[in-house]
C-alpha cells in the first residue's frame, strides 16, 4: 500500500510536466549557481565548493521536503481520509518515501560528480554515510508524524513550518562553514554553557556536518589554509550521531503514538 | 446463524464550532464553550447476521451514513464499539478513493491496494474489473476524464472484486444507468448467494424491500425501527407523511362528501392487486345539499418513490357525475396492468369544476401488490367509469 502510494504522488507531482524527475536534479543544480555565485562575492573561498555545499544542500532537501511533504500529507489526501478506512499513517510515510526518491535521484548524479570531479572519495570517513542517512531518515519521519497530526487541527502548523525552515536553513551550516561557526562560537559562553555545544544541539546541523564529513571528507583541504569543516574527530561525530539516533528512535516513537492518537478524528476534522 | 457485524452501544458526537478555531491564536483565546455538542447516534445496537443483507433507512440527517462510517472504521465512534470480520469493502461516494490525475488503470491498483490487495492480487483481477465497469477503451485516460456514471462504475467494480466478505455501499448505485444497476443488483444477488453479508444504505425503498432481508430505521441518530423491510419501510413511510408539512391528510368545504371508498381486485382480493390484474376503485358520495358539477377523481401513489404512478377524473375521463343529491357511488375501472410490487398509497379526491374543493382525502388508502420486480414505471391503462343512483 505505501509503495502504491508513493508511486501514485510521484506521478501526480511529475504526470503533468515535461522534464518530469528532471526538475529533482534542477533544483540542487540552480542552488548551487546562486550560491558559487555568492560565495565569490563575499570571497568565501572554500576548495571543491561544489561538493561542500551539496553534500550538506542535499540532505537539507531531503528534510525539508519531507517536512513540507509530510505536514499537508493528510490535508491534500482529505478525500482518501473522509471516504476509506486504511492506516492513516501511511499518507506522513510516503512523503518521506517520495522525499527520499529525490533524494536517492540527486544522491546518485552527486556521487558520480564526486568521482568524477577528481575530489573522490575519503574513506574512513565515508563510513559516516549510512549512519547519519538512518539518523535523518528517522528524525525526518518523527517530526514529520507529528507536523502532519496537528495540522489537521491547526493549519497554522503549515505556515509556521515555512517559516521554520527558512530559520532552521541558516542556522545549520550548509552555505557557510561548520568550522567559522565553532571558530566564533567556542570562545562564547551562555548561561554557562559553551555556545558552540548549544549550535550542535541542532539536530539537524549535526546530520548536516554528518553529511559533508562523510562525503566532503577533509576538514583541512588545503594545507596551510582554515578548516572548512568544525574540529571534531571521526569518533566524536559518529558519536553525535549515535546520540542523535537514539533520541530519534524515542520522539519517532512518541510522535508515533500521538499521531495513532489523532487519526481517529482525521476523517471528521477535514 | 453467526454474527457478522456487531453494533453495540454506538454513539457519535460532533462538535459543532460556530466559528471553528482551527489555529493556534483562535485555541488560545477562544474558550471550548463556543463549540455545541451533536449526537449523530445515540446508542445504537444491533446485529448484522452472517450473509444475511441489511438496508439502513433513514431520513437525511438521520444518521446513516454517520453509522456507515463508524463500520467502514472511518469515523471513531464516541461510545460503543463495532466488531467485524473479514474483509471489509465500502462504497461511500463517487470516485471515493480516486486521484483525479491518476489513469483509470493506476487508480484500480491504488484503490485495490487501499482495499488490502497486493499488486499480483490486483493483476488477477484487473480484467475482470475493466469488463464490469465496461471501461475497456478509458483504462489509459486520466480519471479526471471521466463521466459521473464511469466513476461509479470502475468504483462498484473494483468493491465487488476485492471480494470482500462484507460491503458497504451508500447510495452510490443510483448513479449509474438502468443496465449498470441491474448488473450491479445481479452482483449484489450474486454476493448475498455467496452468504456474504451487505450494508446498503438508501433512499430509494423499493431497493431495501426487494434486495435486504432485514432494515434498520434511523431516526434523528436513534433506532426508530428494526424488523423486516416491509415493515420498516411502512414505519418509514408514515414518518415521511406526517413529517411533510404540506401533507395535509383531509380537507375540503364538505359539501359533497366521500362516505366511504373501496379498492377491490378483480380476484376479489380487497386493498391487493396482483401484476396483471384488473383493479376496481369504488368511490361512495354524500352530498348534503344538491350540487350540479361535481367531479372525483382518484391518484395511485407508489409508497417508495412517492410518485403517482395512475391518475384518473370523472371530467377527463369524458364522464359527468349528473347532478348529485343524497347518495351517489363512482366506480373506476382499470383494466389489467403490469403492477410493479410494493405498496401503493390511494388519494380520492372530490372537487367542482370551477376549483372549488369538496372533499380530498391524500394517500388514505393503501394498496399492496405482491410478489416481487423492481423499478417503478407509470402504468398506460385507461380507467372507465360507471356511475349509478343510489
Amino acid at each position: 500500500m505505501l509503495v502504491n502510494l508513493i508511486r501514485k504522488e510521484l506521478k501526480v507531482k511529475y504526470t503533468a510536466s515535461v522534464l518530469g524527475a528532471v526538475w529533482s536534479l534542477l533544483n540542487p543544480v540552480v542552488f548551487l549557481a546562486v550560491f558559487s555565485f555568492v560565495a565569490a562575492v563575499f570571497r568565501n573561498r572554500v576548495p571543491d565548493f561544489p561538493v561542500f555545499l551539496l553534500s550538506g544542500l542535499l540532505a537539507w532537501n531531503f528534510f525539508a521536503n519531507t517536512m513540507q511533504g509530510g505536514a499537508s500529507s493528510v490535508i491534500d489526501n482529505a478525500n482518501l481520509v473522509k471516504k476509506m478506512a486504511f492506516p492513516r499513517e501511511i499518507l506522513p510515510l510516503s512523503s518521506v518515501g517520495v522525499a527520499l526518491f529525490d533524494f536517492g535521484l540527486q544522491s546518485a548524479v552527486f556521487l558520480v560528480f564526486i568521482g568524477v570531479s577528481g575530489h573522490g572519495f575519503h574513506l574512513p570517513e565515508l563510513w559516516l554515510l549510512p549512519l547519519v542517512l538512518v539518523v535523518t531518515i528517522v528524525f525526518a519521519t518523527a517530526l514529520t508524524l507529528w507536523t502532519a497530526a496537528l495540522n489537521v487541527r491547526y493549519r497554522d502548523v503549515g505556515h509556521l513550518l515555512n517559516l521554520a525552515l527558512l530559520v532552521w536553513f541558516w542556522a545549520t551550516p550548509i552555505v557557510y562553514q561548520g568550522w567559522l561557526v565553532q571558530d566564533k562560537l567556542e570562545s562564547i559562553r551562555i548561561l554557562g554553557f559553551d555556545a558552540w555545544v548549544l549550535y550542535l544541539l541542532n539536530p539537524v546541523a549535526v546530520i548536516v556536518l554528518g553529511f559533508q564529513r562523510a562525503l566532503y571528507g577533509v576538514v583541512v583541504p588545503a594545507a596551510g589554509e582554515d578548516p572548512v569543516l568544525p574540529l571534531i574527530s571521526l569518533s566524536g561525530q559518529a558519536g553525535m550521531l549515535l546520540a542523535l539516533l537514539g533520541v530519534s528512535v524515542l520522539l519517532l516513537f512518541l510522535a508515533w503514538r500521538s499521531f495513532f492518537h489523532r487519526s481517529g478524528d482525521f476523517a471528521e476534522e477535514l | 446463524m453467526t454474527t457478522a457485524i456487531r453494533i453495540d452501544g454506538i454513539s457519535k458526537m460532533f462538535r459543532l464550532y460556530r466559528e471553528r478555531p482551527t489555529s493556534l491564536k483562535q485555541r488560545l483565546l477562544v474558550s471550548r464553550s463556543r463549540s455545541e455538542e451533536f449526537w449523530a447516534l445515540r446508542d445504537i445496537t444491533f446485529d448484522i447476521a452472517e450473509g444475511s443483507s441489511m438496508g439502513l433507512i433513514g431520513h437525511n440527517g438521520s444518521g446513516k451514513t454517520t453509522l456507515l462510517k463508524c463500520i467502514a472504521g472511518i469515523l471513531r465512534p464516541t461510545a460503543g464499539t463495532i466488531r467485524y470480520h473479514g474483509r471489509l469493502a465500502a462504497l461511500l461516494e463517487l470516485g471515493a478513493g480516486f486521484h483525479p490525475d491518476l489513469t483509470g488503470r493506476e487508480n484500480v491498483y491504488l484503490n485495490a491496494s487501499f482495499l488490502g490487495l497486493s499488486r499480483r492480487e490486483t493483476d488477477r483481477i484487473f480484467d475482470d474489473v475493466v469488463a464490469f465497469a465496461e471501461l475497456e477503451d478509458f483504462m489509459d485516460n486520466q480519471v479526471k476524464f471521466y463521466s459521473s456514471g464511469m466513476l461509479v462504475r470502475l468504483g462498484f467494480a473494483v468493491a465487488v472484486h476485492v471480494d470482500p466478505e462484507v460491503l458497504l455501499i451508500d447510495e452510490v448505485l443510483a448513479v449509474g444507468d438502468e443496465s449498470f444497476q441491474r448488473r450491479c443488483l445481479d452482483r449484489i444477488r450474486r454476493f448475498q448467494a455467496d452468504g456474504r453479508t451487505i450494508v446498503l444504505v438508501t433512499h430509494a425503498l423499493d431497493v431495501v424491500r426487494d434486495v435486504c432481508d432485514e432494515a434498520v430505521m434511523l431516526d434523528h441518530g436513534t433506532m426508530h425501527a428494526i424488523g423486516t423491510p416491509d415493515d420498516v419501510v411502512r414505519t418509514m413511510r408514515h414518518r415521511m407523511l406526517s413529517d411533510d408539512p404540506t401533507f395535509v391528510p383531509e380537507q375540503g368545504s364538505r359539501e359533497v362528501e366521500i362516505s366511504g371508498v373501496a379498492i377491490e381486485s378483480e380476484g376479489g382480493f380487497r386493498d391487493t392487486v396482483r401484476p396483471g390484474e384488473g383493479l376496481t376503485i369504488t368511490v361512495d358520495l354524500r352530498a348534503d345539499v344538491p350540487v350540479t358539477d361535481a367531479a372525483v377523481s382518484f391518484a395511485i401513489v407508489s409508497g417508495s418513490t412517492n410518485h403517482p404512478v395512475l391518475e384518473g377524473k370523472t371530467s377527463e375521463l369524458g364522464v359527468s357525475l349528473g347532478p348529485v343529491d343524497r347518495k351517489k357511488r363512482v366506480r373506476f375501472r382499470i383494466p389489467p396492468a403490469p403492477w410493479v410490487s410494493g405498496t401503493y398509497f390511494v388519494t380520492v379526491g372530490l372537487d367542482s369544476a370551477d376549483g372549488r374543493l369538496f372533499h380530498v382525502q391524500t394517500q388514505h388508502y393503501p394498496l399492496t401488490v405482491p410478489d416481487v420486480d423492481h423499478a417503478v414505471h407509470a402504468l398506460a391503462a385507461r380507467p372507465t367509469v360507471e356511475i349509478e343512483d343510489l
